[in-house]
C-alpha cells in the first residue's frame, strides 16, 4: 500500500461579526448580522441550571423550563409555540447544569414577535402560572424522565456519571432531570420565588443572528425588554472549585437492562474556555473522534472488542469539566475485557502521549464541524450566547479555532500524563442483568482478557 | 411593564431555493451542482439506486452493508491509511443506505476539496470490500440489532413494520436486516451487489457549496467522468399491507416503565399527487407540536412527554404512524384519545385557523430547513430518488398554499384507514393485555422481542 502525505494549508479564518450593548437593567445584547437568507434566531441564555436548585427541588430548573411555555400575562398557554410555528418559525427550549436556553428561528420580518413573546415571559410569567398547569407538566416531566432515562438502555448515565464525579454537595453532584419525589414537591410558590430570582434581565443574555436591521433590532428590544425591571441578586453558588484530579479511582457498576456491556470512563479535566481545556478536548479527539481516532482504530477496527467509541467533554465552565469516554463491548466481550482493553488504550497515551499527527486529524476534523455548524444561525446564536454567558464575551466565538491550533502535541500529551492515570478515572459500568428470560450474549461468553499493561 | 400590544409581521423578504445547475455526462452520470458562497465549506453527495428495495430475496442487508463498507478500501490505499488521510483533511466519507437509496457523503473545507474528491471518487467507484472488513462490519450489525432489542424506541418502530406488511415485503424486514440474513451475506454478495448497481447511470452526484460549475467539472473529469457500465433496472417494492381489519400486538417488555405505543398502517408513496394535501393533514393531525394528538395527549392529559404522526415516505408505499411513549395504567386512554383525534379528521372538516398555523408553518420553516450545504444537498437528493421535478423547491411554497380545508378532509378520508388501523405496543404485558382486550378494539397477542 502507498502512503499519503498531506501538504498543510493553512486553515481558512472566519469572523462573525459582533456588535454588543447593554440595557439599563442589566440585559446583555449580541447582534450578529448576517443576510444569506432571510431568516433570524433569537437566543436567550439564562444564567440558571439544576446547579441553582435548592435541597429537595431536583429537576425544578427543567420543570420550570416547562412552565415557560404555558403563558404569560400576554400570551395563553401553549399560544407561545402557536405563534412561533404560525410565524414560520422553530422553537425550544433546554436545560444544563449551569444554564437554562430558550430559542426561535423565524422569517426575518418575523423578528418583533419572537422578540415580543420572549419580552413577555420575562417581565410578566406569573399571571399565567395556575396549578393545573404546574400539575399537567409535572406529568409531562415524570413522562420525559421514564422516556429519556428509565426506560432507556444506558439511560441513567447523565446523572451517574456527574453524581459519581462531582461529591456532593457540589452543585453538578445531583440530578438534572431530578426525582419524581422532588417534582411531586414543586409548588407554584417555588415557581414564583425561582422566576423572581433567576429570571431576571441582569442573569440573561439575548443573541440574534441573522436577517435584520441592527437599529431596527435595538430599538425593538429597547421597547420590549427596557421596562423590566432588574433584579435584586442571585444567591451566590457555593464554591465551585475542585481539585485538579479525583484523588483517586472512583466505581460504579449498574445492572440494567441493555444487551451489551457499556463503559463510561471520566477524567476530570480543565474547565471549559480555560488554558488547559482545549489541550483536554483535542485528547478527547485523539481518543474518541472519527474512525481514525485511537479507541475505534484500535479496539473497534483492529482488536474487534468493542462496537462503537467516542469521546467528549462536557463544556462546564466552572470548578472542573469532565472528559468522557464512552465505549460499548463486542458481543462475546466481557466487562472486565472491554475494561482491560479500555484501560490500556488510555494508559497507552498517558505513558506515550500524542503525535503531532494526532493533533492536526483531530484539529482539522473540529475545524470543518465548526464551520459547518456556524451555516445556522440558530448555531450562531447559541455559541454567541453561550460565550457571552459563561465569559461576558461574545466574540470570544472567534477565537476558538485559534486556540484550537495554538494546542501543541507537548500539551495534549502533558495533559494525559496528568489526567489519565489512575488517580483521575471515573469508572461507570453497564452490565446486562441476569434475566431468565432473556439471555445476555454480551456477557455470557467469557474470553480470556489480555493483559493489562500499566 | 410589558407591551400589551402584539407585533404584526413586516413584509416577508423574498426567498428562493439556491439555483443548481444539472447536467449528464455521456456515461450517464447526473451532476448536480449548487454553488453558495457563505461559507467555504462543501458538501458532497453521491445518491446511487442502490437502496435496500433493490437487494436479492434472502440478501437482507447487503445494501447497507455495501454502503458501509465502500471506504474499507480501494486499490491504491487500504481502509486504515484513506481514513487517516481524509481526517488529516478534516473530513469522513460515509456510506449509507436507505430503503431507496444508498449514498456517499463528505462535508468539506474548500481549500481541501480537490485532495478528498479523488479519494471519495475511488471509494464509490472501486472499493475493494475486504473479507475482514466485511466480516467486522456484519459483527457490528448484529451488536446494533442486539441493542435494538432492549432499546424500546427503535424495537417498537421495528416491531409494527414486520406487524403490518406482506410476508414477502422488504418493507417488513429492518433496512439493515436481521441477524439471520445478516450473518449468511458474504463477500461476493456485497461485490456482486456493488457491481450490479453503483453505475454511472443510477448515480446522481450532488455538489453544494463554496463551488462552481467549472471547478465540478475539472474535478469529475479526472475521475468519475471515465466510470463506465450499465445498472441494473429500478426495482419496485411490494408495499402490500399483510391484513386490513384491526389488530393488536404486545411486544413483551416486563416491568417496562413506560408502554412505546404505535399505531397506523401501511401509508401512501411519496410520488402520489396527493403529497400536499396529506402533509398539511398530517401536521394538523400530529405532525407539530400544537397538533391535535400531542395537545391531547401531552398538554390536555399529561400523559406523555409527547405524541406524533407522520408518514414515512418511501418510492412505495412506506408506515403511516402515530407513536407516542405512555405509563402502563394510561396506555389504552391515551389509545382511545388517539383513535378519537384520527377519526375526528375525517367526520368534519379542520379550521380555517388550523389550516392556516399548518401552511404558514410548512411555508415559513422552508428557508430555515436550507441553511447548511448539506441540508441543501440532502434536499437535491430527494429530487433525484423520487424523481420530482427540477422546480419542486420554487414551486413548494404555492402549492402548499393551495390546499384548502376541504382538500385536507379529503386526504384525511383517502389516506387515513381507521378500520384498517394496527397498534403495536413494546410494553409491560401483564399490566396493559387485558385493558386492551376489553377495549375490543381488535385480536391481541403476546409476542417475546
Amino acid at each position: 500500500m502507498d502512503t499519503l502525505y498531506i501538504t498543510k494549508k493553512p486553515m481558512t479564518v472566519m469572523r462573525i461579526p459582533i456588535e454588543t450593548f447593554r440595557l439599563e437593567n442589566g440585559l446583555s445584547v449580541t447582534l450578529s448580522e448576517d443576510h444569506t437568507a432571510p431568516i433570524v434566531a433569537v437566543n436567550l441564555w439564562y444564567h440558571v441550571g439544576s446547579a441553582n436548585e435548592r435541597p429537595g427541588r431536583t429537576g425544578f430548573a427543567h420543570l420550570f423550563e416547562h412552565m415557560l411555555f404555558q403563558g404569560s400575562e400576554h400570551v395563553g398557554a401553549n399560544e407561545h409555540f402557536e405563534l412561533v410555528q404560525r410565524a414560520g418559525g422553530t422553537l425550544n427550549g433546554s436545560t444544563w447544569l449551569d444554564r437554562t436556553n430558550y430559542f426561535e428561528t423565524v422569517p426575518s420580518n418575523q423578528l418583533a414577535i419572537a422578540l415580543w413573546l420572549e419580552a413577555d415571559r420575562m417581565g410578566a410569567l406569573l399571571p399565567a402560572m395556575t396549578q393545573q398547569k404546574l400539575d399537567t407538566q409535572r406529568d409531562v416531566v415524570s413522562n420525559e424522565r421514564r422516556w429519556s432515562v428509565d426506560n432507556q438502555p444506558y439511560g441513567t448515565w447523565w446523572e451517574k456519571l456527574p453524581a459519581l464525579t462531582y461529591p456532593d454537595p457540589h452543585p453538578f453532584h445531583h440530578s438534572l432531570i431530578g426525582s419524581f419525589e422532588d417534582l411531586n414537591a414543586a409548588s407554584l410558590e417555588d415557581i414564583a420565588h425561582f422566576f423572581a430570582t433567576y429570571y431576571t434581565p441582569d442573569n440573561a443574555v439575548l443573541t440574534i443572528a441573522g436577517d435584520f436591521d441592527a437599529r431596527e433590532a435595538h430599538q425593538l428590544v429597547e421597547s420590549y425588554f427596557a421596562a423590566i425591571p432588574r433584579g435584586n441578586g442571585k444567591p451566590p453558588l457555593p464554591d465551585m472549585s475542585l481539585p485538579t484530579t479525583f484523588g483517586g479511582t472512583l466505581r460504579e457498576t449498574v445492572e440494567d437492562d441493555v444487551s451489551l456491556p457499556r463503559l463510561y470512563l471520566g477524567f476530570r479535566s480543565p474547565a471549559f474556555g480555560s488554558r488547559g481545556y482545549y489541550a483536554a478536548s483535542v485528547a478527547g479527539a485523539i481518543l474518541g473522534m472519527r474512525k481514525g481516532s485511537r479507541l475505534q482504530r484500535s479496539l473497534v477496527r483492529e482488536r474487534e472488542v468493542a462496537t462503537d467509541a467516542t469521546a467528549f467533554t462536557f463544556d462546564l465552565p466552572k470548578g472542573a469539566d469532565i472528559l468522557v469516554v464512552d465505549v460499548t463491548a463486542r458481543p462475546g466481550i466481557t466487562p472486565e475485557r472491554l475494561e482491560h482493553e479500555v484501560v490500556m488504550e488510555i494508559e497507552r497515551m498517558r505513558l506515550g502521549g500524542v503525535t503531532q499527527g494526532e493533533v492536526d486529524r483531530a484539529i482539522a476534523l473540529i475545524g470543518t464541524d465548526f464551520m459547518a455548524s456556524m451555516q445556522q444561525a440558530s448555531e450562531r446564536a447559541d455559541q454567541l450566547s453561550r460565550f457571552a454567558t459563561y465569559f461576558g464575551d461574545p466574540s470570544l466565538i472567534n477565537e476558538q479555532m485559534t486556540r484550537y491550533q495554538a494546542v501543541t502535541a507537548e500539551q495534549v500529551s502533558q495533559f494525559a500524563a496528568t489526567h489519565l492515570g489512575e488517580d483521575n478515572r471515573a469508572f461507570l459500568m453497564y452490565i446486562p442483568c441476569d434475566d431468565e428470560d432473556k439471555t445476555a450474549p454480551g456477557y455470557a461468553v467469557a474470553t480470556d482478557a489480555a493483559p493489562v499493561v500499566a | 411593564m410589558t407591551v400589551s400590544t402584539r407585533p404584526q409581521p413586516g413584509p416577508a423578504r423574498e426567498y428562493h431555493f439556491p439555483k443548481f445547475d444539472r447536467r449528464q455526462l455521456a456515461n450517464g452520470l447526473t451532476v448536480l451542482v449548487a454553488p453558495t458562497h457563505s461559507l467555504p465549506v462543501v458538501t458532497v453527495l453521491a445518491i446511487v439506486d442502490a437502496g435496500a428495495v433493490a437487494e436479492p430475496a434472502g440478501q437482507e442487508g447487503v445494501a447497507e452493508l455495501t454502503a458501509r463498507s465502500l471506504n474499507e478500501g480501494t486499490p491504491k490505499y487500504d481502509g486504515e491509511t484513506l481514513t487517516d488521510y481524509l481526517e488529516q483533511l478534516g473530513t469522513s466519507v460515509g456510506g449509507a443506505a436507505n430503503w431507496d437509496s444508498a449514498s456517499l457523503a463528505m462535508t468539506v473545507l474548500r481549500d481541501n476539496l480537490d485532495n478528498a474528491f479523488a479519494h471519495f471518487a475511488e471509494v464509490l467507484v472501486v472499493p475493494t470490500f475486504p473479507v475482514a472488513a466485511i466480516e467486522r462490519l456484519k459483527g457490528e450489525r448484529i451488536a446494533e440489532l442486539m441493542q435494538i432489542e432492549s432499546e424500546p424506541r427503535e424495537l417498537a418502530d421495528e416491531k409494527f413494520d414486520e406487524y403490518i406488511y406482506d410476508p414477502t415485503s422488504r418493507f417488513r424486514l429492518p433496512l439493515g436486516g436481521t441477524t439471520d440474513t445478516v450473518n449468511q451475506l458474504t463477500h461476493d454478495e456485497v461485490k456482486a451487489f456493488h457491481a450490479s448497481r453503483y453505475q454511472p447511470s443510477a448515480t446522481t452526484l450532488i455538489v453544494v457549496g463554496d463551488v462552481d460549475v467549472e471547478t465540478v467539472e475539472r474535478m469529475i473529469a479526472g475521475t468519475l467522468a471515465a466510470w463506465s457500465g450499465a445498472a441494473a433496472p429500478v426495482v419496485h417494492a411490494n408495499d402490500k399491507p399483510v391484513r386490513t381489519s384491526r389488530a393488536v400486538r404486545i411486544v413483551r417488555k416486563d416491568d417496562a416503565p413506560q408502554s412505546e405505543v404505535r399505531i397506523g398502517h401501511v401509508g401512501v408513496s411519496r410520488t402520489h399527487p396527493d403529497y400536499f394535501s396529506i402533509t398539511v393533514m398530517n401536521a394538523v393531525m400530529g405532525g407539530l407540536f400544537s397538533s391535535r394528538i400531542n395537545l391531547n395527549l401531552r398538554e390536555a392529559h399529561g400523559y406523555t412527554y409527547g405524541a406524533s404522526s407522520a408518514f414515512d415516505w418511501r418510492r412505495e408505499a412506506g408506515p403511516f404512524v402515530v407513536g407516542t411513549a405512555v405509563a402502563s395504567d394510561v396506555t389504552v386512554p391515551a389509545i382511545q384519545e388517539t383513535l378519537r383525534e384520527i377519526d375526528r379528521m375525517r367526520t368534519e372538516p379542520i379550521s380555517e385557523s388550523e389550516l392556516s398555523l399548518a401552511t404558514s408553518y410548512l411555508k415559513g420553516v422552508f428557508p430555515i430547513r436550507y441553511e447548511t450545504t448539506a441540508a441543501i444537498a440532502a434536499a437535491l437528493a430527494t429530487l433525484t430518488i423520487y424523481d420530482l421535478p427540477g422546480d419542486w423547491y420554487d414551486s413548494y411554497r404555492a402549492r402548499m398554499s393551495a390546499v384548502t380545508v376541504n382538500d385536507v378532509l379529503e386526504a384525511a378520508c383517502k389516506h387515513v384507514h381507521p378500520e384498517s388501523l394496527q397498534i403495536v405496543i413494546v410494553g409491560d404485558a401483564n399490566a396493559i393485555r387485558e385493558p386492551l382486550e376489553a377495549l375490543a378494539f381488535g385480536p391481541v397477542d403476546v409476542v417475546s422481542p
